[in-house]
């Protein structure tokens, strides 16, 4: 049997023609992301802000409306009703109660009594304001950590131009990703971070690929012009970098659609971060490197990450 | 490259052979599971996590505040007990917030007590430094008549700590008597404790047993007793709850010589009332509790005594006659689970601070095993759905890639199952994200393959070439998802953590099967067919 071949060999797609506008917009949906972060604000989860998550199951598909009324009858304050995957199932939301821990635990007590006992508690977490203050940090302290040990990672292999130009990328995906999520107004929780951080390492993962051709074409052609090497390497590794994504979005997609309702916050962020990702090592990492090409040491003296190197340097 | 040598050949296949006896358990049922290591065979499968087979995942906090409380009221009585014993007289005794403070009488005594109270103050190891450093437990500090105690940080810090490990056996003993299977209970950071119990129906009846500090009491009444809420409170009483009415107040003596306290208890046991058959608590106490509620009762024949349980009054009986067998019974209408209770936290002694539930995550069993058929189908479906891509775009060394996929995840299964790892439902995610993320390193090489075709090589040269070019990208690639994998394991609790394990051992895995796997098999393959072509 003849494979199929999804992307053509030989491809010469002029990618550094459309580089400059996909720059711009990039900076354009960067900026904007940003500004709809400080504007709009994400949806937070109870990770992050505290309060008490009730999922609970029940016997006939449940009037949302007669919950909402009962729930908010409750005194408990601020509270969100939604349906979760199934008529039955509905997650409940409840804000930080004043009055310390313990208050947290009584308005749990105040929801059972009031659902009476035909429920099924599937679910109940309740993150006090103690704890959700340090997961908040602990979330924006890995995702900063994560950039600078892989900035570091980057220039030991490479030199300082590709360390920024991955670190962009980097920046422009997480941005976009949580651009997404304030538009959408999608919950942000923990696994969201989770996702960032995975996002991060694929995305990276994509550039790195690509960096390390543009290395070794940079080697190889001593006097091709930048703009020419840039386009060269991305076609040559565009195949790769196609099915790559494709085989990961079809691993996604199975688990955003059977995986069950708890975990699609999770693979949605991860199925954007992989399309953007893709786009980014493309349409960011590359200009950047020929932005910044001018600077890149161009002498045939085997670098730090030169082939003989890399076998030894083991995972 | 493509040559490999028996030795190398047989360790390859080896690795894989053995993480596959590893990941064999978790096809057996628990039984035939059990007789593996009568072979010498692996025989631990993965733990689910709770979010996987139900149960509450809680993180206490030592109340610090009321340690302190505890830790003053301590202070002050030791303080007046040794100026009595020293027969120095003072004045002025009292709380600080942080510590005591007292007034020597006499002025030319005060020496004397100065050098009485700093004895008190204990040097404490904190086992900070591995080697343990010394710290003075109070700061004792003279001005003229006046001597002030308080709490040194690093002395707080080490009761703290103290406190958190006493708790933790306390909370084991009283979790123990639900009779779950597998708790586990631990130290978080240093003030607080986690605890894990799965597959519980009702954690309402677990937090109750772990909240409580259960410290019981047994202290006389004041002689007037208030008609209603507001009244003024006399001199050298309290004003407390009653636990089952609401509204109904008692007025306690809070002098030591009117309380006996139950830690001196050596055991508690639910019974059944002779006359009303109504469930109570039986206890007995050690020789010195013993003796002390028997000099109690014998001076107060006749008075009510209230039984108090964590500053509320579970009931108010009269003592009828003096009580010196060392034993009692405890009776305030209760159900009979929560007699069960009561007998659980008075044998598991007090805790030596309050806690407090800053996090519970719950998950009932019926979500559980929705979550693990969902991962289930998910995973399947996703491997189905990268092998139909695979031998779609590469054919033949599609497969090959897809039976290093296999491997990867035969691999990754026996790893943790050999680490003992619990298995998270966000670690499903990572192993099914593995799946689609391992055959980057096959379409990597196999991409470089077909280039190095496309440049004239010859079929055989080409192949080794292709693995050779794509080796340094490879590790590159995986290494930076490595990172995220460690910064995530570092930060994230729980599941978030079980992602990151799933992850991190899914890249190590996926180095090798994807790489050195696939080597192998196309080597073999090489041999048995002599190609002519790279069927790519």
């Amino acid at each position: 049997m003849r494979p199929l071949r999804f992307v053509p060999d030989n491809t010469k797609i002029a990618f550094m023609k459309f580089a400059r506008p996909g720059f711009y917009a990039s900076i354009a949906a960067v900026v904007l992301s940003i500004g709809l972060f400080f504007a709009v604000g994400l949806n937070y989860g109870i990770d992050f802000k505290g309060g008490t998550l009730i999922e609970i199951r029940t016997e006939q598909p449940a009037d949302l409306n007669e919950l909402r009324t009962t729930i908010g009858g409750l005194g408990l304050g601020g509270s969100e009703l939604q349906e979760f995957g199934e008529p039955t199932d509905v997650l409940i939301r409840i804000e930080t109660q004043e009055g310390g821990e313990e208050a947290q635990q009584n308005a749990i007590q105040k929801v059972k009594d009031a659902l009476g006992p035909n429920v099924d508690y599937r679910r109940v977490e309740v993150v006090g304001p103690k704890v959700s203050g340090e997961l908040a940090r602990d979330g924006i302290l890995a995702i900063l950590l994560a950039f600078v040990a892989i900035m570091i990672y980057i220039w030991l292999r490479f030199e300082w131009q590709f360390a920024i130009g991955t670190v962009s990328t980097l920046v422009h995906d997480v941005a976009l990703t949580i651009g997404l999520f304030a538009i959408l107004q999608l919950q942000f929780d923990l696994t969201i971070i989770a996702a960032l951080l995975t996002i991060v390492g694929y995305s990276l993962n994509d550039t790195v690929v690509v960096f390390d051709r543009f290395r070794e074409n940079l080697r190889k052609y001593k006097k091709m012009n930048f703009d020419e090497m840039v386009d060269m390497s991305l076609n040559q590794t565009l195949p790769r970098t196609l099915m790559t994504s494709i085989s990961t979005l079809v691993a996604l997609i199975s688990l955003y659609v059977f995986g069950g309702e708890v975990l699609r916050g999770f693979t949605f962020a991860m199925i954007w971060g992989v399309v953007i990702g893709t786009y980014s090592s493309i349409f960011i990492g590359a200009p950047l490197l020929s932005l910044l090409g001018a600077y890149v040491d161009r002498a045939p003296t085997p670098g730090p990450g030169d082939n003989q190197q890399a076998e030894i340097a083991q995972p | 490259m493509l040559h490999f040598s028996k030795l190398k050949a047989f360790v390859i296949v080896g690795v894989v052979l053995m993480a596959g006896l590893m990941a064999m358990p978790n096809l057996l049922a628990e039984k035939s599971r059990e007789s593996l290591s009568d072979f010498y065979l692996p025989s631990q499968a993965l733990t689910l996590g709770l979010d996987l087979q139900g149960g509450s995942h809680i993180l206490l906090e030592v109340d610090v505040p009321s340690l302190k409380d505890t830790l003053e009221k301590q202070l002050v009585g030791d303080v007046r007990l040794r100026l009595r014993d020293a027969k120095i007289r003072y004045a002025n005794l009292k709380r600080t917030g942080n510590g005591a403070s007292v007034t020597i009488s006499e002025p030319a005594r005060a020496d004397e007590g100065f050098t009485i109270l700093q004895g008190l103050s204990q040097p404490l190891d904190t086992g900070l430094f591995g080697q343990g450093v010394q710290v003075q437990e109070f700061d004792v500090v003279r001005n003229g008549q006046n001597i002030t105690l308080s709490f040194s940080d690093g002395g707080l810090q080490t009761r703290i700590g103290r406190a958190v490990q006493q708790s933790i056996e306390v909370l084991g003993v009283r979790i123990n008597e639900l009779g779950t299977t597998e708790p586990t209970i631990q130290q978080q950071g240093t003030d607080r404790i986690l605890v894990q119990v799965p597959g519980l129906q009702d954690p309402a009846r677990l937090k109750a047993l772990l909240g409580q500090t259960a410290l019981l009491q047994f202290r006389l009444l004041c002689d007037n007793q208030p008609q209603g809420a507001g009244g003024t409170v006399p001199l050298g009483c309290e004003e407390l709850q009653d636990k089952e009415t609401p509204g109904l107040l008692y007025w306690v003596q809070t002098s030591r010589s009117a309380t006996v306290d139950g830690e001196d208890l050596n055991d508690a046991q639910t019974g059944f009332d002779q006359r009303t058959n109504e469930p109570v608590v039986n206890f007995r106490f050690n020789t010195g509790g013993a003796q002390r509620f028997c000099r109690l009762t014998q001076n107060n024949v006749g008075r009510p005594f209230a039984i108090v349980l964590d500053s509320e009054v579970i009931s108010a009986p009269r003592i009828n006659e003096q009580i010196c067998g060392g034993s009692g019974q405890i009776s305030g209408n209760f159900s009979t689970q929560e007699a069960n209770d009561l007998a659980i936290v008075l044998r598991s002694g007090a805790l030596p601070a309050k806690l407090t539930i800053v996090e519970e995550r719950t998950v009932g069993p019926s979500l559980g095993s929705d979550s693990v058929a969902a991962g289930f189908s998910a995973s399947i479906i996703g491997l189905i759905g990268v092998l139909i891509f695979m031998v779609i775009s590469y054919g033949l060394f599609g497969l090959f890639a897809v039976l290093a996929l296999v491997a990867n995840l035969t691999m990754i299964l026996g790893v943790l199952s050999f680490l003992g790892a619990t298995l998270t439902l966000p670690g499903i995610a990572g192993i099914v994200l593995t799946m689609g993320m391992a055959v980057d390193a096959n379409v990597l090489v196999f991409e470089r393959i077909r280039e190095e075709v496309a440049n004239g090589r010859s079929p055989l040269n080409a192949i080794e070439t292709g693995f050779r070019m794509a080796l340094a990208t490879i590790l590159d690639a995986n290494i930076t998802t490595l990172i995220a994998a460690v910064i995530l394991f570092g930060m994230g609790s729980g599941p978030v953590r079980g992602f990151a394990v799933t992850l991190g051992i899914g890249i190590l895995a996926t180095v090798f099967t994807a790489y050195t796997v696939t080597q192998l098999i196309i080597s073999g393959w090489i041999k048995l067919s002599r190609p002519k072509v790279v069927p790519l």
